[in-house]
């Protein structure tokens, strides 16, 4: 009898591991359509460059100092997550902060970068296709940085409030989770630059 | 969670037959910035209606300058304006403007967010047992950028230089220099902004629809219990999530050659003698892009109006489907192979012949899936009971659209036969029977088939069957004869037909189709006298019309928020328990466990009711079924 009902619940339960926290779930297919868009506009940079006429592309040396950036805020993102867990709520706001300020960073870097193009003669327009690539990618993912920022900012609001903490996480993860993404995206977009000048 | 189960009781109290929307919110917040999936459903509906009406007249103006040449236009001035030439003609670019906008208007705006956009949100939540979809204000938002984008869009019709007249698919260098035509000026940018705002729309949508049926179904809806419509939309979400990023990203950059110099798909163009500074783009790359939405786009409209098909012929024919799997199948497959044929639109473009040549087995490879579907509709329609419903003549009319369509695309997918075929009539013909008149005849049979859930009240059967008869026979008396026409070599998008001598044998033709489309638009006016008057005067409906086995008969007659007023029924059967042998009535609704049919379940489903028997709690599923 008791092992009939508990097949029941097999095939009831069975279906738990997809049904996951909707929200998050909507932000993974966010994520997805945002890695369709860089895959658009990445196949479309590798269909030109096997064309006649291409530039080869210079790329800026901040570039590197941004990636290590990134890297530094995912870090505190982890830590953040990590101080939440354990309900440690100033440093969870600390680590929030931190990922903020590397955020902002971060986009002061890559404006600099764009200083640094224009050293090099590669221009949006009126120079080759190349250098208007060069100049697309750092500014739709920094377009997707400023949404991040706000995310991040809205979390962070929310400790004040004390509504993220280790039993209420959602919010939390989700902004990690993007963070992540987008720290991804752009190692994606350098190490694809780099190996296709 | 916690907000829904408080609605869900007070709509308990509120509930009667005739809704007095004594509900908490006001006017504002239950129809116009509603979150209420059904309510947004309505609204996407009553939008595409609009568009629809709109880019029908639209063909039906240029119908008029293809179909008579001769005809003095003057008594449309008062409308046109300056696009009536002094000689009383259409003025040859606002006919380049008007065949653009009757395909970016049919294509997005009714066929995209009208089909899609009305039955995922109405049927998604009702059909998998949910209370809304997973985020309300996403869908909201959804709805607003969707009518923001149709705002937009319509304003270019009140803009000097008129409408986008690149075509729908706005090819560059065309559409990238506004100096090229008048329609590639602020017509063109008022399209992109448009669009993009549309595919923002479309993506909000999408996840959550696609969210909504993998994560809120009630209790003991598998994937297998699902009703095909459910998983059609569900394909056409995902299709759409990760086709129109794409066409954003072609859009973005079309802006950019436009508004910002670059060259991405510029390059060696001479304007009066002088070379313009763009170099190094490619305008096939544009199509590239383009495409690969592009084609996913056609099974973006035609996959929903195949899953209510499905559904509607099922429950007209008292019969299960067909093949339920056969047909999940056919779609998983349909929605593979649709990202990897898009160069079948290029073929033309001066493609290497070998990667021709596997883009036409590709795309030559969608016929099988395709004809899975067909055939799974007429077995289905095989001695069944069948009902001539509304909705059910429409579904029959879209299985010979999608045959008679289909059919014309096996020439067309053969790139060597596609080289007399390209850009001419036959192109036309082919895509607006397969997809345009099969799709628009989906999302008719939708709105006769669950009108009485959305609105409570029935339709009109009569005026039913006469709006179908005119636009059945409307549309093939249009769309056949243009493929003469386009065998004959007339290519689409020409202003005139009578400057070319081989052409001009075809005017009497023309001439047809041109009276025909007038005709077959004329019909849409009963079914739009049916759709408001039913609304208000029609026969109140009864809680299940059809006798159909889904989950959205369960709910009152006016669902409130929350769409059951208890608990959510549970599920115990897939949807189509037609006509079971030995069952007492010809349909077994999904709410009933096996449990309480010993006399039609099979030797599989009695083995199920063991485990539900020796369940003792399953008393709870009972007692919701009254």
């Amino acid at each position: 009898m008791s092992s009939d009902i508990k097949d029941l619940r097999i095939v009831e339960e069975a279906k738990k591991p997809l049904a996951m926290n909707p929200k998050k779930f909507a932000l993974w297919l966010f994520m997805i359509s945002v890695v369709m868009l860089f895959g658009a506009w990445t196949s479309a940079y590798l269909v030109k460059r096997a064309d006649a006429g291409w530039a080869e592309i210079i790329l800026p040396q901040i570039f590197q100092l941004n990636t290590i950036i990134v890297a530094l805020s995912s870090i505190s993102m982890i830590w953040a997550v990590r101080s939440a867990r354990r309900d440690n709520i100033d440093q969870l706001k600390i680590a929030l902060g931190v990922s903020f300020v590397l955020g902002i960073i971060f986009l002061v870097g890559q404006y600099m970068a764009y200083g640094q193009m224009v050293a090099l003669n590669q221009y949006f327009s009126g120079s080759n296709v190349s250098h208007s690539f060069l100049w697309l990618f750092p500014w739709a993912h920094g377009l997707h940085v400023v949404s991040g920022l706000v995310f991040v900012l809205i979390v962070w609001g929310n400790t004040f409030k004390f509504n993220v903490h280790s039993k209420s996480m959602n919010q939390l993860e989700m902004c990690a989770t993007y963070w992540h993404f987008l720290g991804g995206l752009w190692l994606y977009l350098f190490i694809f630059l780099i190996l296709n000048p | 969670m916690a907000t829904t189960h408080t609605h869900t009781h007070a709509d308990v109290h509120h509930h009667d037959d005739h809704e007095h929307e004594h509900h908490e919110g006001n006017f504002w917040t239950n129809y116009i910035f509603s979150q209420d999936h059904k309510v947004i459903a309505k609204q996407f509906l009553i939008t595409g209606i609009f568009w629809a009406l709109f880019g029908g007249t639209l063909s039906v103006i240029f119908r008029l300058q293809l179909g008579f040449p001769e005809m003095n236009l003057e008594w449309m001035r008062p409308l046109l304006g300056g696009w009536i030439t002094p000689e009383g003609k259409i003025d040859p670019e606002f006919y380049l403007a008007l065949v653009t906008m009757h395909g970016t208007i049919m294509v997005f705006f009714v066929l995209t967010a009208g089909l899609s956009g009305t039955f995922s949100n109405f049927l998604i939540p009702l059909q998998i047992g949910a209370r809304d979809m997973a985020s309300g204000f996403m869908n909201m938002l959804s709805y607003w950028f969707f009518f923001l984008s149709s705002v937009i869009m319509l304003s270019s019709f009140f803009i000097e230089t008129g409408p986008a007249g690149g075509g729908w698919t706005v090819y560059p260098p065309l559409s990238a220099l506004p100096q090229a035509i008048q329609g590639s000026g602020l017509g063109m940018t008022l399209w992109l902004v448009s669009m993009a705002l549309f595919i923002v729309s479309t993506l909000l949508g999408g996840i959550n629809y696609i969210t909504t049926v993998i994560n809120m179904r009630t209790r003991g809806m598998s994937f297998t219990r699902m009703p095909l419509t459910i998983w059609a939309f569900f394909f056409t979400a995902i299709i759409g999530l990760l086709s129109f990023p794409v066409l954003f990203a072609a859009a973005l950059l079309l802006i950019f050659d436009r508004s910002f110099g670059t060259s991405f798909f510029l390059s060696d163009i001479y304007i009066g003698g002088e070379a313009l500074s763009n170099v190094g783009g490619s305008p096939i790359l544009f199509q590239h892009l383009f495409w690969f939405l592009g084609h996913p786009e056609v099974y973006i409209v035609l996959l929903p109006a195949l899953g209510i098909t499905s559904e509607i012929i099922a429950t007209n024919s008292r019969k299960p489907i067909f093949g339920y799997k056969a047909m999940i199948g056919s779609m998983l497959f349909i929605a593979i192979l649709s990202f990897i044929v898009w160069a079948h639109h290029m073929f033309v473009t001066g493609m290497n012949p070998f990667l021709g040549s596997i883009f036409m087995l590709l795309t030559l490879i969608i016929a099988v899936p395709s004809a899975v579907k067909i055939f799974n509709y007429v077995t289905t329609l095989w001695k069944g009971n069948i009902r001539f419903t509304s909705g059910m003549l429409f579904s029959i009319g879209l299985v010979s659209f999608f045959l008679t369509g289909g059919i014309t695309g096996i020439f067309l997918g053969n790139s060597a036969i596609d080289i007399q075929l390209h850009d001419t009539y036959f192109v036309v013909a082919h895509f607006h029977l397969v997809m345009g008149s099969a799709s628009f005849f989906g999302m008719l049979a939708g709105i006769y088939h669950w009108y009485p859930k959305m609105f409570g009240r029935m339709m009109n059967e009569k005026l039913g069957y006469i709006h179908f008869w005119f636009t059945f026979v409307g549309v093939y008396m249009v769309f056949f004869p243009m493929h003469y026409i386009g065998i004959a070599g007339f290519p689409r998008r020409y202003y005139s037909f009578t400057n070319f001598d081989f052409a001009s044998g075809f005017t009497d033709l023309n001439s047809l189709v041109s009276i025909a489309a007038i005709l077959t638009l004329a019909a849409q006016f009963i079914f739009l006298f049916n759709f408001f008057y039913s609304m208000f005067r029609g026969r109140p409906a009864p809680a299940n019309p059809w006798n159909s086995t889904t989950l959205e008969w369960t709910t009152p007659r006016n669902p409130g928020h929350g769409n059951w007023p208890g608990e959510i029924p549970a599920v115990y059967r897939w949807p189509y328990d037609y006509s079971k042998p030995g069952a007492k009535e010809d349909f077994i609704p999904q709410t009933v466990p096996f449990s309480e049919t010993p006399e039609s379940n099979l030797p599989h489903e009695n083995e199920l009711i063991k485990l539900e028997s020796s369940n003792g709690d399953a008393i709870v599923v009972e007692g919701n079924k009254h």
